[in-house]
């Protein structure tokens, strides 16, 4: 088997993934593939691994259901394909058991019972279950928000084996798993996405023309939101996250301006923890240290908001006072009055 | 009246030597917020804001009698300090520190429910009961006291939406942020209950967003058991599939989650549903 190393899902679907005969088939499909893009991921390495004289194929998954704040085991006898269109198609198929937290626990004694259902011949139950307690207690070590076997292989020999696997590690967990950490791939992410988590920032690159920096996950969202319904298209989307340093709003406004596109950019604090004052000192100082070439449209309010904006408007910056009329005035700035 | 807190609610803050913690302790004192105390382990016995800070929770509570704690822990040391305060005697933990992993969370939520302490947050901006008491760190001076309740999952929009609201005399009984993360304590059906039994709270506004599951049970229940005007704005229309835009719970699955799947079932459940949370003001 040949198959692309990308970090999505999906790559069967774009013929990523190659069975092939020959060390010259294989080293053909290894080009094509090395060549693709899956989900606007350019494959940059394959795996070159063992075919497997498949009888059966699984699906396997812990993961964290927020609903029930619980953990969840999830198994289908329908793997091989999407754990979506399984769940479109052959809903029987999908068997959930609660592992940990839930208002009614499912005993751990049950578990086997409960796997034997789906793995009837005693062997095969016994690797089942050896599989999911080690998916288990990885996902308890190290942090992770999902774990997903997919497919869990049948081979003619009778041996389980997790021919494919997705694993998601919470963000939040990373800092205490130094060996999880060093895995992250530089290659997997933009020059600016990597400034970005360096400053602390989050930031997504998008197709518009109005650059965004805000205070906020929701506020941020919304404010795209608004861009677009005013007939705008945001640039990216940026939270520069509570206690904000000047620092990281010269950090915000430097990756937005590497950006061709960007026409106008456009400022929507609301201060909590985020100090307007904060954020005015980090305007004026990206504003004495970058070469900005385009309009800064400026909305401030909360946390020591006076105090910002007297000092944007002490530089001869103008500071707008509804979400709104800022929305509207970028979009002016953007695409021209005409727009309106 | 107001859920959750008022007048007469005892307030400890945990981290209140900190930055944050003692910039947000005077300004919740400032506001009338009854805070008591503090604790910092390893700093007891210093003064803080004029409050005494001590080594436990437990000290705390026994010295002040605080009912409520308002955490600002780093995130490394937010598990043990919120299973500290659920051990010490707080009935109410708000918890605005972000960054906890969400394991952790699955384990803190099940072991405070089963020693019946509600948790507020994590990753939130806490509660305010305008004119009576904060345990936050949202900006006061936009809120004002009257009959809209608020239940939001984003921090920074709230404030947008409380101060257009103010701003048309249209006063708050109380406004809870409750967190951003994938696994928070205390999610919109409990709150929902609270402000529909509340009698001073005439109608409700409900702020979410992209992903999860918890605007599409707030629907289910606001059906069956809430009488009262509820206006609701779900922000990411614009949000990208499979694109985390930093709230951990901010993320698209499987269909789920999306802002038309959480509109459909608001509406289907008789709430009124906002295109952009300034038009809230005029559907109140």
């Amino acid at each position: 088997m040949v198959k692309g190393q990308v970090l999505t899902g999906g790559r069967g679907k774009a013929g990523a993934i190659r069975a092939v005969m020959s060390e010259a088939e294989a080293e053909s499909a290894a080009k094509e593939i090395l060549g693709m893009s899956v989900n606007g991921f350019a494959v940059k390495h394959v795996l070159v691994t063992e075919r497997l004289d498949i009888r059966a194929e699984y699906y396997a998954a812990i993961t964290v259901e927020r609903a029930t704040r619980s953990i969840v085991l999830i198994i289908s006898t329908a793997g091989g394909m999407d754990i979506e269109d399984i769940a479109a198609q052959l809903p029987e198929k999908i068997r959930r058991f609660t592992l940990a937290g839930a208002d009614e626990q499912d005993s751990t004694e049950s578990l086997t019972q409960w796997l034997s259902e789906s793995f009837p011949n005693q062997m095969l139950l016994e690797q089942a279950a050896r599989i999911i307690q080690n998916m288990y207690q990885l996902l308890r070590d190290k942090d992770c928000l999902l774990i997903e076997i997919n497919p869990l292989v049948l081979t003619a020999e009778g041996r389980l084996i997790a021919a494919d696997a997705k694993i998601v590690f919470d963000n939040n967990g990373i800092a205490r798993h130094a060996d999880i950490a060093c895995l992250m791939n530089p290659e997997e992410y933009t020059a600016d996405e990597l400034e970005a988590k360096d400053a602390g920032l989050t930031f997504v690159s998008l197709s518009g023309e109005i650059g965004c920096i805000v205070n906020g996950a929701g506020l941020a969202m919304a404010m795209m939101d608004g861009i677009k319904l005013a007939g705008g298209n945001p640039a990216n989307f940026l939270d520069v996250g509570g206690s904000s340093s000047p620092q990281k709003v010269l950090v915000a406004m430097r990756i937005l301006l590497r950006n061709s596109r960007l026409k106008v950019i456009l400022v929507n604090i609301f201060g909590g923890i985020t100090r307007c004052d904060d954020i005015a000192e980090g305007i004026l100082k990206a504003r004495n240290e970058l070469d900005i070439n385009v309009p800064i449209i400026i909305r401030l309010r909360g946390t020591n908001e006076e105090k910002g904006r007297s000092m944007l408007s002490n530089a001869g910056m103008i500071v707008t006072h509804q979400t709104a009329d800022a929305i509207q005035d970028a979009v002016n700035c953007a695409y021209g009055e005409s727009q309106q | 009246m107001s859920i959750l807190i008022d007048e007469q609610t005892k307030v400890i803050v945990q981290g209140i030597t900190g930055r944050d913690g003692s910039f947000h302790t005077e300004a919740m004192l400032k506001y009338g917020t009854k805070v008591v105390g503090g604790v910092t382990p390893g700093k007891g016995g210093r003064t803080v804001c004029n409050l005494p800070v001590f080594d436990t929770v437990k000290e705390a509570v026994e010295q002040t009698g605080a009912q409520c704690s308002a955490i600002f822990v780093p995130a490394a040391f937010a598990p043990d300090a919120i299973r500290e305060a659920a051990d010490g005697g707080i009935s109410l933990i708000v918890c605005i520190t972000d960054g906890i992993p969400v394991l952790d969370m699955v384990d803190l939520y099940h072991e405070l429910k089963r020693k019946h302490v509600r948790i507020i947050g994590p990753n939130c901006p806490g509660i305010i009961s305008p004119g009576k008491c904060k345990v936050g760190i949202m900006p006061d001076f936009i809120h004002k006291p009257g009959g809209i309740g608020m239940i939001s999952r984003s921090g920074t929009l709230t404030y947008e939406v409380v101060y257009d609201l103010s701003e048309k005399n249209l006063g708050q009984s109380t406004c809870i942020g409750i967190g951003g993360d994938p696994v928070i304590g205390t999610g919109f059906v409990d709150l929902l209950e609270m402000f529909e039994n509340d009698d001073d709270t005439d109608a409700i506004v409900l702020i979410g967003e992209i992903g999860g599951e918890g605007e599409e049970k707030a629907a289910s229940f606001i059906k069956t058991s809430v009488s009262k005007k509820v206006v609701s704005f779900i922000s990411g229309h614009s949000a990208p599939p499979e694109k985390r835009m930093g709230h951990a719970g901010a993320i698209i699955s499987a269909g789920k989650g999306t802002v038309e799947a959480k509109e459909k079932a608001l509406q289907e459940a008789g709430v009124v549903v906002v295109d952009r949370p300034d038009q809230i003001r005029d559907l109140l």
